[in-house]
Formats: structure tokens, sequence, C-alpha cells
């Protein structure tokens, strides 16, 4: 049974449609991967996802239950975690009450706990204490990812991980997903990054102008197609 | 051009209108009861104050709770100007408004440094402070207070003349010659706003309203303009505040710096009528007055249908009743094109950013 | 004069102070929200306990623990039905509903219960002192600065030791992720805005036993409640403690001198310290 599908989804900030009937299928375990351009709509997407813009259309459905314009604080609970772009820490929060507060309100199967975390990002034990905002750009990228699993999500959904992060320091990062993989978390991915998303994706999604434009495994995809629905450019 | 013409012929209309009501009022003491010139004179001054508030909190967003500090200070410079040097009431008046404006530069100097709410405390703190130091003023009758020489106002500038044209008692004249002034007042403060919100700097001032950044970037300097607006109404509220106390006769420095009459009541006047707009406060002293006479009979009830009437326009229609009106008819008096205080929602945000 | 006993009695003053202004500091550190009826739901409180002790015949300690549940709820159903709804980038609707709050706490209680001047019998207690040192303190203003330590350490554990003060912080950090979190920030809001109005409870109890009080007293309790919250800087409780003992002491000092100037004295120390420090004593970093 497919365990996210977003069928037809459209959303809007006032009178600014930003996304045109998305369809996105997510299968249990799987990790996909949604890339695009600047302003193609993958925040967008993410948003409406995790309920902080009410969809205007279609459906999001997790497993049998419609989370359509469910309240964000009730999707978490329904089980999905997001990873927002830019980290978002709160700076009033320590490393572990930032990790602690993403379990405040779900734990789930109690797979990721803190100690759990520690063991996927040891930092993040030695920084415990410290102010969170202390912390470099990637260690931040680390208690994010972390809150997101404290609440041990069915699918957790990582909204540019490697935005304004050195390349070393991303590959550090893509390294905890087989453990996150292992815990049985289904995985979205949005990068702008084609090399990095196809290495870790099942299949991918190519968004533009708010439009699924190509669909696929990384594998059957040519360069040229993705190159096409990234840029819309037409090499006929 | 359809929409130009519109304004154009409603601004006119509104012109007109408001001539019409001028002269209207003008001409109601030669037949209306004295009680009437009496009440009439309470609500134009009450006008008069909400106008200059509106002009700080709906156009300039410092919402004050202090403006009760510049009706005191008006009030106490007028008589201390006819008790201690025997001025003219007339000139009193002028001299109040100069006092409260010089005044009101340490005042800003010190409440400026807070923003938002705090700014709302610190005035609060400040009309406080004015009222204990004026207690402590014994020449005027410190915290007891005092009341004018008799006649005083009856001696006043032009007095005579009213008298003897409408063949009344000098104290008539009197309540007549001060109605006239505040009516006067009233007419100049809305009109003045009125010029003020349409030249260069008012539209400057709704612009920073409306978004402080893009204002800084079109060559406004916000803080300026905010002092201006702040002096100039501590002008205007000094010279109402003299008026008021030159018509009561008597006063203390809690009733001169009283928090309720002073500013409760002419926050909730623009409210009602609908913050951010000239009109509103027109319109909101005109309800108040209605309420407080037809609740009159049960004591401070009207001072809590007051608060949820209050209340329930900010939750339900924060243009208040001119707003709605407006909303309604599609009409406006006195056209400024801006928008009220934005109604922000909390419970969805929009965007992360 | 006296020095040493003028500045202890300013200190027990300030106690009370702090105690007025605790609430409104942590609902100020949660929400950013101002409420200018706190000085009146105070007074509210202080009825409150008034008509338990009469109605039950018993202690007005006593009564204040049933009174504590009842403001707690009233503080969420404010939040939640009408707070909640005005609160926003605007600063205007949520100062002008709060005033109009005050406005009208302060009229029903006018109407409920007159004009006069009331006053919570605590028995023998009020007049009991004990000897400190060269000094004689009251029983009762020593317990009022003793609980006003009390509340400022319990609200400050609650803040920084439990789940619901890490959400309280990332609540004010950042409204909309902390929704991420599962944390729906307007409920957040009702329980700060409780335990704003069970704090001012205490406060009611140890104002309405030390001193007369009618309905229009909350305004000037609101006052200097935010003198103590803005000298010792916006969202800091010890911050807060210092700014309610500062007051205190400012007002017993200039009462030492001269009667009439004991309010005077307190607001020009507000004025003084805001003119050295305008962020206050002790402002929150990331603020």
């Amino acid at each position: 049974m497919t365990l996210l599908s977003i069928t037809d989804l459209t959303a809007r900030y006032g009178d600014f449609q930003a996304l045109f009937g998305v369809d996105i299928q997510l299968e249990p375990g799987e990790t996909i991967a949604i890339i695009g351009a600047n302003g193609a709509g993958k925040t967008t997407l993410m948003r409406a996802i995790t309920g902080i813009v009410p969809p205007s259309g279609g459906s999001i459905r997790l497993q049998d239950r419609d989370l359509t314009r469910a309240p964000a604080p009730e999707i978490l609970k329904a089980g999905i975690a997001m990873v927002p772009e830019g980290r978002r820490l709160f700076p009033s929060l320590t490393v572990e009450e930032n990790l602690l507060i993403g379990g405040q309100k779900r734990q789930g199967n109690g797979f990721w706990t803190l100690a759990r975390i520690h063991e996927l990002f040891p930092i993040l034990a030695e920084r415990r204490h410290s102010p969170a905002t202390a912390l470099s750009g990637g260690q931040q990228q680390m208690v994010a990812i972390g809150r997101a699993l404290m609440s041990n999500p069915e699918v957790l959904l990582c909204d540019e991980l490697s935005l304004g992060l050195a390349p070393v320091v991303i590959k550090e990062i893509y390294a905890s997903f087989p453990m996150i993989r292992q815990s049985g978390t289904a995985i979205i991915v949005v990068e702008q990054d084609i090399g990095q998303a196809m290495k870790v994706a099942d299949r991918l999604y190519c968004m533009m102008e708010g439009r699924i434009t190509l669909s696929g495994r990384p594998g059957d995809l040519s360069r040229e197609a993705i190159h096409d629905a990234y840029f819309g450019v037409s090499h006929a | 051009m359809t929409q130009i013409s519109n304004l154009t012929q409603s601004r006119s209309f509104s012109f007109a209108l408001i001539a019409l009501l001028a002269v209207v009022m003008a001409l109601l003491p030669f037949f209306a009861p004295r009680a009437v010139v009496q009440d009439l004179f309470m609500i134009l001054a009450l006008t008069v104050l909400a106008l200059n508030w509106n002009m700080l909190a709906g156009f300039a967003g410092l919402v004050s709770v202090g403006q009760q500090a510049f009706v005191g200070i008006g009030a106490y410079t007028a008589f201390a100007g006819v008790i201690l040097y025997g001025l003219d009431p007339l000139t009193g008046v002028l001299i109040a408004g100069i006092v409260a404006m010089v005044l009101s530069i340490p005042v800003a100097f010190f409440t400026f440094r807070l923003n938002g709410a705090y700014f709302a405390i610190a005035t609060w703190v400040v009309a406080d402070i004015l009222r204990l130091a004026f207690s402590q003023w014994k020449a005027v009758g410190g915290g007891t207070g005092t009341s004018l020489p008799k006649g005083t106002t009856k001696d006043m500038l032009g007095v005579q003349a009213i008298k003897d044209a409408l063949d009344v008692s000098s104290a008539a004249a009197a309540d007549t010659m001060l109605y006239w002034l505040v009516l006067a007042l009233a007419l100049v403060t809305l009109v003045a706003s009125y010029m003020f919100l349409r030249s260069r700097m008012g539209l400057g001032l709704q612009a920073i309203r409306d978004n402080v950044n893009a204002a800084r970037s079109v060559g406004v300097d916000p803080l300026r303009l905010k002092a201006l607006v702040f002096l100039l109404t501590a002008f205007g509220t000094g010279i109402c505040g003299a008026l008021i106390f030159l018509q009561l006769g008597r006063i203390t420095p809690n009733s001169a710096f009283a928090v309720t009459d002073w500013t409760a009541f002419v926050i909730f006047i623009v409210v009602i009528g609908g913050i951010g707009t000239l009109p509103g406060p027109i319109i909101g002293a005109v309800v108040f007055y209605i309420l407080k006479r037809l609740l009159s009979d049960y004591g401070s009830v009207y001072l809590i249908v007051l608060g949820l009437i209050g209340i329930a326009i900010m939750l339900f229609a924060r243009r208040g009743l001119w707003g709605m009106l407006k909303e309604r008819t599609g009409f406006d008096l006195l056209p400024l094109s801006h928008r009220p205080p934005a109604a922000v929602q909390t419970t969805k945000e929009g965007a992360l950013t | 004069m006296n020095w040493l006993d003028t500045l202890v009695q300013g200190l027990l003053l300030g106690g009370l102070y702090a105690l007025f202004a605790a609430g409104l500091s942590l609902v100020f550190g949660v929400m950013r929200l101002v409420n200018l009826a706190h000085g009146d739901l105070i007074v509210l409180a202080a009825y409150l306990i008034l008509m338990i002790t009469t109605a039950l015949g018993i202690n007005p300690f006593l009564a204040a623990l049933f009174a504590l549940p009842v403001m707690f709820a009233l503080g969420w159903v404010l939040q939640t039905y009408l707070l909640n709804r005005v609160l926003g980038e605007d600063i205007l609707p949520p100062l002008l509903v709060t005033f109009g709050l005050s406005v009208v706490i302060q009229n029903v209680l006018l109407q409920g219960f007159t004009a006069d001047s009331r006053k919570l019998a605590a028995g023998a207690i009020e007049s009991q002192s004990l000897p400190l040192g060269p000094v004689t303190v009251g029983v009762m203003p020593l317990m009022t600065l003793v609980t006003a330590v009390l509340v400022i350490v319990v609200l400050n554990q609650v803040f920084y030791r439990t789940a619901l003060g890490r959400a309280f912080r990332a609540t004010s950090d950042d409204m909309v992720t902390v929704q991420l979190m599962g944390i729906q920030p307007q409920r957040v809001f009702a329980i700060a805005t409780g335990i704003a109005l069970v704090v001012a409870t205490i406060a009611a109890l140890f104002l309405g036993t030390r001193s007369n009080f009618d309905p229009s007293i909350g305004p000037a309790r609101l006052l200097y409640a935010f003198e103590a919250v803005i000298i010792g800087g916006l969202g800091s409780l010890w911050g807060t403690l210092a700014g309610g003992l500062i007051i205190g002491v400012a007002q017993a000092l200039g009462a030492a001198i001269n009667p009439e100037w004991q309010i005077l004295a307190g607001h020009i120390a507000f004025v003084a310290v805001l003119l050295v420090r305008p962020r206050g004593l002790f402002p929150r970093a990331n603020d």
C-alpha cells in the first residue's frame, strides 16, 4: 500500500498560484527526491504537505488518513516530520532541548531516542548543552534532522539540506541516510543539487513552475531529459 | 478615470457637507438652550482629542495612553496664566498649546526610546508623573486643585459682544464663546489633519505605517515625522485641555490628568468610529454621546458597554463603524486612499520567513 | 530617618510589586503580549478571594487555593477566545482589546461591589512582626517577599527545566516552526496566560491582606508592574524581581522624604533607569 499519496495538489499565496495539480506517490521505505530550480514550487509543496500552507485543492493521504486540510501540529502527530529549509532551530533552546522538543508530541515506534541521535551524529552529544545557534551550519543541520527524527515519523521531509553548506559537510550529512532508511522511515528530499539527489533517491520528481515535469528512476532518466525538465529548455 | 472623478466628486461633496454642518453648529447657540450648547461643547472637545489621538495611533503608529498629560498641562497653564498672571483666558489658551508642545519635546525624548506597547506604558507613566508633580504646585491649589476667580470667563474677550447680540446672561454668553472656540478648534484640527495627511509628509507617514523599510528607502525619516506628529498633537491637545477646564471652571490634578476621561474615552471614540480614518473620530464621538445619554440612568454601565463595543470592533470590524459604512456603500468622506491597520492572522502563518 | 529600615521596608514592598509583575513578564516573554488589564485582573482575583472567604467563612490563604484554578481557567478562556484572535504583527488590536477589558473589569467590579474599599482579613498574622537584626519586619511583608522569590524560582524552573517551558521558549522564538513539532502555539499561549493569572491570584492575596483595595486601583498596580518588567529587561524573570525591588525601594525612599512623593519617586527611578539603559538591566540576548 502506498504510504503517502499526493493527488492533484494545488496551493496558492493569495492571488499567486504556486502549485498546479501535483501528483506524488511515496512507497514504504522509499526515498524520493524532488528537484527543481529556485521558485519551482518545491518548498511550497513541503509547506502544503506539513500544513503550514493549506492546499487549495487536491488531496494528501497518509496510508488511509486524509490529511489534506489538517493543521500542522496534527500532521506531525500523524507521522510526517520536516527538516525545514534554513534549519529553523530554536535559538533559545540548547542542542539537546531542540532534539527533545522534536519528540515532545510524538514518539512513534520509539526507535529514535536521544541516544540513537547521538549515535548518528556523535558531535551532538558533545555539544548537547550549547545554544543551538552556536553550532556550525553543518552541525545545525544535524540538529534539525535529529529534531525531526525524534518524533519517529513515517515520512521525513528534508527541504534543501545542502543549502549553504560546503561539499564535505553535505557528504557528512547525507552519510546519515542509510541509518535513517534502516529505521523504516520513508524520505522525501528536496534538492537543487541534481547529483546529490540522484545518489540518494530511489525515484526522482522534477518540478518546474509549480508542476511535476518529469518522474522516474534515476537510472532510467537521461541527463538531457532531466536538464529539460529542470530548466524548461527544449533540445529540439 | 471614473475613479478619479469619483474621488473628486466625493471630495467636493465632503467639503460641502462639512461646511454645512459647521454653519448649522455655529448658529446653534442662537436657538438652542444653554444645556445643549454645554453638551455639544463636551462632544466637540472629545472630538478634538479623538482627532489628535487618531493622528498619533491611527496614522503615526504611536499608541499613547498618556495624552491626558497634555490635557492637564494645557489646563494648568491656562489656569496659572489667568490666576497668577492675570492673563485674558484666550491668551492663556494659546500659551497652553505652546507650553504643551514645548513640554512634549522632553516627553518624546524619553518615550520614543521604547517601542510599540512599551511606548504606551511610558506615556502613561509620564502622565502620572505630571499629575503627581502638579499636585505639588501649591500656587494653583496643590492636590486639592483650585477654581477660576468668579467672572473670569465672563470678562473674556468677545463675551460682552455675544451677550449683547444674543441677549443672554453673561454665563451663557461665556458658554457660547467657549463653544464657538472649540467648534473652530475642531474644524481647524480636521482640516489641518486632512491637509497634513495628503501632503508629502502625511503620505510618508502612511507609508511608514504600512512598511517602515520601504518608507526609509524613499527618503522618509520615520522618527522625525513621528516626533513632528507627537509635537503637533500635543499642541492641539493642550489647547483643547485649556478650553475644557475654562468651561468647567475648576481644576484638580486628578481631573486634569484623568486617564479615563481624556484618554480611555478618546480611544474608544476613535476605535468605535474607525481608527486610521478621518471621519472615524467624529462618528465615534456622536456614538459615544448617544450611548452616554441612553445609559445615563445606569451609573457606569455605559463604560462596560463602551469597553465591550471597543473589544467587539477590534475582533470583528477593525475599521470601525466608518469602515463598515464605507465597505457597504462604497462612499468615502475625506478620502485619503490608504489602508487601515492590517488584520494579521496568527492561526496559520503564510510563510516560514 | 532610619535609612536601613527604609531600605528593608522598600525591599519588602518591592516583593509585592515583583508579584504584580511576574505574570506580566511571563506573558510578554512567551507571546510579546502587553496586557493592559493585568492590574484589573489582580483586583478581580482579590474580589474573588474575598467572595470565597465570606461565602465559606474561611481564611483568605485557604480561599486563595480555591481561587487559583478558577483564575487559571479564566486566563485560559481569555487567551483562547479573545487574545489569540488579536495577536499579530499589529500591536494596536491587542493593546486596545486589553485596554477595553481593563475598563470592563473595573466597571463590572464597581457595579458588583461598589466603590467601597475592602480588605482580606488574615487574622493575627497581620500585626505580627519579627526582629531581624537592627530592624523589625512585619511577618506579612516578609512572606510577600519570600513568596515573590519563590514564584520567580518556580517560574524559572518551569521555563528552563520542563517540557512546557521548552514549548514556551520555542513558541516565543518561532511560532511557525513550533507547529512542525506538533505544538499548537494558541494552546501554549493559553497555558501561559493561565499561569500568569495564577501568579496574579497570589499577588492579589498579598495585596488584599496588606492593604485596602477597591475596583479602581488596578491601573496603578499595572503601572508599577510594568515599570518592574521594563526596568528588569523584557523577558527576564530575575530581572523582573530586581525591577520590582528597585521600584519598591525608590517608593520607600520617596515616602520617607515626603509621603506625597512615594509614587513619584518610583516613576522617577523608572525613567532614570531607562535613560541610562533603554533595554533594562537584564535584557534577553536574542531579542
